[in-house]
């Protein structure tokens, strides 16, 4: 059978849309309906995957013990970022949150002995024993499997993310239709007039801050459970830039467009796998690689040009009259 | 060490200063986080190995050939890419994603065309200038001092001529600018003409200074380009200048022994991001920006 009908392969490609799901989320929280722009969304990634990879095999306290820590890591370094860059305006918060996620990779790449450095978490417990940080998850995967009837590991992962991501999809839906809710959006639209009618802006944006934070430690933490390795390459900025492309392909300020826009994302990203059609097929494989990822610069800017709101944002909101 | 650490900072500084004065000139005058700025720096950097190793051009006019390429390349996008979005009204963030797609497309067409093996300029390399106690390549001497011509020249640019005093008009007030009787297309133009120019010269200087490089080269310095850009102070062409060098220097100097022992080499980024936050949370809008625009 070939890869293009293979279940397996589409189960894979549902299980990284419902991982970025999840992070996609964060980035609506604090873009979408905070208008921060938090280019750095990718180190609560990797401070979440990592603190629990870190905990386990370094510590005795357990993976799930480990894992709740590692979102309480996250919320605390979310705050740190905060504190003290929210007094910036837009584009300098901006580029100083991306300098923040390079330094979470750097230390990642750099400090061998706390994260296994750059031949990543395989070499978590020094040279020459390969750690292994998932085995709980591994024995949960297998019980939810047999207990669900479900066929294959691949498709018990899918059943899992998803169902994390539609409860996370519910509480978020209900949090930004509450008061609070509108508060962070009177932020985006006029943070005077907020501030004017005595709520506490700095306060507020803190906590949008905070809730991306979990939401990018949750999808750290599934990321980790589902590639079962990882190493500070996964953390590049350009992660972050997938996640704003797939909340603005989907609509900002929309909580249900960001699963939309996630598999759409994963199905332009894997499907162009398959262009093996003139005039893709006269290149050979490695170069097919690189036509992918022009393709997909393209199919960007073209999204940019004739639909830049997305499927369901407001058009307003992306076009200057 | 001192002095040697000091001069490896002003050449690194000089390629991000360079390239960091177009940015922040496109960022001002059209409102474009150009994301894709550091591939044009690679395209630079390619087509100068094209004419200096494949046509066996001097290294002047292969420097020459790519700074003409780059700059037509930047005139080509306008004219084909951001002017109709431009026209369509595209906001902000549409830009922003429209640059990263962008950045994509041209960098792996570069991988495409170019292939992935690290290319190198035909030039000495056992080439040493021998000033004081400062050993230079042969590379890092050019790269010094075309960097500080370069950068002279900007300056003189945007300070003395119609054309620079037009285009801080439009950065400062671009309202306020056309009604006084500033070309804004015009001046569009211009800014990606010399935008373009100073990213396929920058290019050229970090493939030389590097010795080698491949077609992620230029990404790799977008980050510390826009770091440059922000230290210096949004809206500062100026700012750019100074926030490139200062970025240069103080990552080569951060590794300085006699400094607390010295930074690791590999934090050298590091230091660089550490220096723009610890100065922004001093002076939130940059080492030369206005307080008013804040």
């Amino acid at each position: 059978m070939s890869t293009v009908l293979s279940g397996e392969f589409w189960a894979f490609v549902g299980v990284v849309a419902g991982i970025y799901t999840i992070f996609g989320l964060g980035v609506q929280v604090q873009f979408g309906y905070t208008g921060l722009l938090n280019f750095g969304h990718v180190a609560f990634m990797a401070i979440g995957a990592y603190t629990m990879a870190i905990l386990t095999v370094k510590t005795g306290i357990g993976m799930w013990a480990a894992a709740v820590i590692a979102i309480g890591v996250s919320i605390l370094a979310g705050l740190l970022l905060g504190l003290p860059t929210l007094r910036l305006r837009a584009d300098y918060f901006a580029i100083t949150t991306i300098a923040f996620s390079e330094i979470v990779r750097y230390v990642a790449l750099n400090e061998d002995r706390l994260t296994g450095g750059s031949q990543g978490t395989i070499n978590l417990a020094g040279a020459g024993a390969a750690a292994q940080y998932d085995e709980s998850w591994q024995r949960f995967q297998t019980r939810a499997q047999a207990w669900l009837h479900l066929g294959s590991k691949d498709v018990t992962m899918l059943v899992l993310v998803w169902s994390a991501a539609l409860v996370l999809l519910v509480l978020l839906h209900l949090a930004v239709r509450s008061p609070w809710g509108r508060v962070l959006r009177s932020i985006r639209e006029d943070e005077d007039a907020a501030a004017s009618l005595g709520k506490n802006v700095f306060s507020y944006k803190l906590q949008s801050l905070a809730v991306g934070a979990v939401l990018g430690a949750v999808a750290g933490l599934f990321y980790a459970w589902q590639f079962s390795f990882f190493s500070p390459d996964d953390f590049a900025p350009l992660v972050t830039f997938f996640a704003y492309t797939i909340v603005i392909l989907g609509g900002t300020a929309r909580t249900w467009a960001v699963p939309v826009g996630a598999i759409l994302f994963g199905v332009i990203y894997a499907g162009t796998r398959f262009f093996d059609f003139p005039p893709f097929s006269y290149f050979d494989s490695a170069d097919r690689a690189y036509l992918r990822l022009a393709v997909i610069g393209v199919i960007l800017i073209a999204l940019m040009a004739f639909r830049p709101q997305g499927l369901f944002g407001k058009r307003d909101e992306m076009v200057l009259e | 060490m001192f002095l040697q650490l000091l001069a490896n900072g002003l050449v690194a500084g000089s390629v991000i200063a360079i390239a960091a004065v177009g940015v922040s000139l496109v960022y001002e005058i059209l409102r474009i986080v150009n994301f894709a700025h550091g591939d044009y720096l690679t395209f630079g950097a390619f087509v100068g190995v094209a004419a200096n190793v494949r046509y066996g051009e001097r290294m002047l006019v292969a420097t020459i050939v790519a700074i003409v390429a780059t700059a037509l390349l930047a005139l080509v996008l306008e004219f084909a890419l951001w002017r109709p979005m431009r026209r369509r009204g595209a906001g902000f963030m549409s830009l922003f994603i429209t640059s990263i797609g962008l950045a994509l497309l041209l960098r792996h067409v570069l991988f495409l065309v170019a292939g992935a093996e690290p290319r190198s300029y035909a030039v000495d390399p056992f080439k040493v200038y021998v000033v004081g106690s400062v050993r230079l390549g042969g590379s890092q001497g050019a790269a010094i001092v075309v960097g500080a011509v370069a950068i002279v020249l900007v300056g003189l640019l945007l300070a003395r001529t119609a054309l620079g005093r037009k285009m801080r008009a439009l950065a400062d007030d671009r309202a306020l600018a056309s009604i006084a009787g500033v070309n804004v297309d015009r001046v569009v133009v211009y800014t990606w003409l010399l935008a373009g120019a100073l990213a396929g010269l920058a290019g050229v200087l970090q493939g030389l200074v590097q010795a080698s490089f491949t077609p992620n080269t230029g990404f790799q310095l977008l980050l510390p380009i826009f770091a440059a850009v922000v230290l210096g102070g949004i809206g500062s062409a100026y700012g750019a200048l100074v926030g490139g060098l200062l970025l240069g220097v103080a990552m080569e100097l951060s590794t300085w022994e006699e400094l607390a022992g010295g930074v690791n080499p590999v934090y050298k980024p590091v230091v660089a991001f550490v220096l723009l936050i610890g100065v922004l949370l001093v002076r939130p809008q940059g080492l030369l920006g206005k307080e008013r625009l804040l």
